[in-house]
């Protein structure tokens, strides 16, 4: 546990980083903790300003996990940056709505439509 | 098969005509303590959701118990127990062919549920806490707390297909 693999599969197209979650499910708590700090990675080390966040793997998620989403939407807009969310399959968009968490995400169906005009 | 065996069937067929595995007659109930570790919370639903999977209960279904216990255990666990581990939670549940019902509870000085601010408020959209009842509350048919609230009833009937 303490020397946790990447659960973030990055790639670079242009200037965006597309970080697409290798996890089916952001559950339990160590395991949110981990994939947070390397969500914060992104922003906090790597200085990146154009991130995409890419759910196609993703089939669960928990409110923990909505907490560091907000989280990091917040340090990427500290740092003057962008941050889109896409490939977010129907039931996980249902979590969103309800919480009503798509008014503050950029949310995209798919990545090439959050690589427009970024 | 042969005509006898065909008329067998057939007779079969009519005396049960629901016979598949998912039809009980009574629901199944069960009891488990575990300690205050998330671990062992994953443990139980997993348990739990695989039952209603092997039942057939849609994937919307399935979904939302596993969102709502995932829920229901970390907040028993965490802010029930507060991770205290010579406290346990208790999960007892019946599950029926179209009804589950899942009863947690922790060993902790409980809550006001109505004291959880509202997480969909504008003022409160950017905070990272409190969406997890929220979310019970949505994907559940019924949910409720009892006790000093540190008992959570978590109901879900089978949604109609």
């Amino acid at each position: 546990m303490s020397n946790p693999q990447r659960r973030l599969d990055l790639e670079e197209i242009g200037n965006v980083s597309i970080a697409k979650f290798v996890d089916k499910k952001i559950l339990d708590e160590t395991n949110i903790q981990i994939i947070g700090n390397q969500l914060f990675g992104l922003v906090d080390e790597d200085e990146r300003k154009k991130i995409v966040l890419d759910f196609t793997n993703v089939e669960y998620l928990s409110s923990a996990a909505l907490g560091k989403l907000i989280t990091m939407d917040k340090k990427v807009k500290a740092a003057k940056g962008k941050l889109r969310l896409c490939c977010i399959r129907p039931e996980i968009y249902e979590v969103f709505e309800i919480t009503r968490l798509n008014k503050i995400f950029d949310i995209r169906g798919t990545q090439e439509q959050a690589l427009e005009g970024f | 098969m042969g005509p006898i065996g065909l008329l067998l069937s057939r007779v079969l067929r009519s005396l049960f005509p629901k016979a598949h595995p998912g039809v009980m007659s009574s629901p199944e109930q069960f009891e488990v303590v575990i300690p205050s570790d998330t671990s062992a919370g994953q443990a139980v639903q997993e348990r739990i959701v695989s039952r209603l999977e092997e039942l057939e209960f849609s994937s919307r279904d399935v979904f939302g118990m596993r969102l709502a216990l995932e829920e229901a255990l970390v907040n028993a666990i965490k802010h029930g127990n507060r991770m205290d581990p010579d406290k346990t939670v208790r999960v007892e549940w019946a599950i029926s062919s179209d009804f589950v019902r899942v009863v947690i509870e922790d060993q902790g000085p409980g809550f006001q549920p109505d004291d959880v601010p509202d997480p969909t408020m504008e003022e409160n959209l950017e905070r990272p806490c409190g969406r997890g009842i929220m979310l019970m509350r949505a994907f559940m048919s019924h949910v409720e707390y009892q006790g000093r609230g540190n008992i959570l009833v978590l109901e879900k009937r089978r949604a109609s297909a």
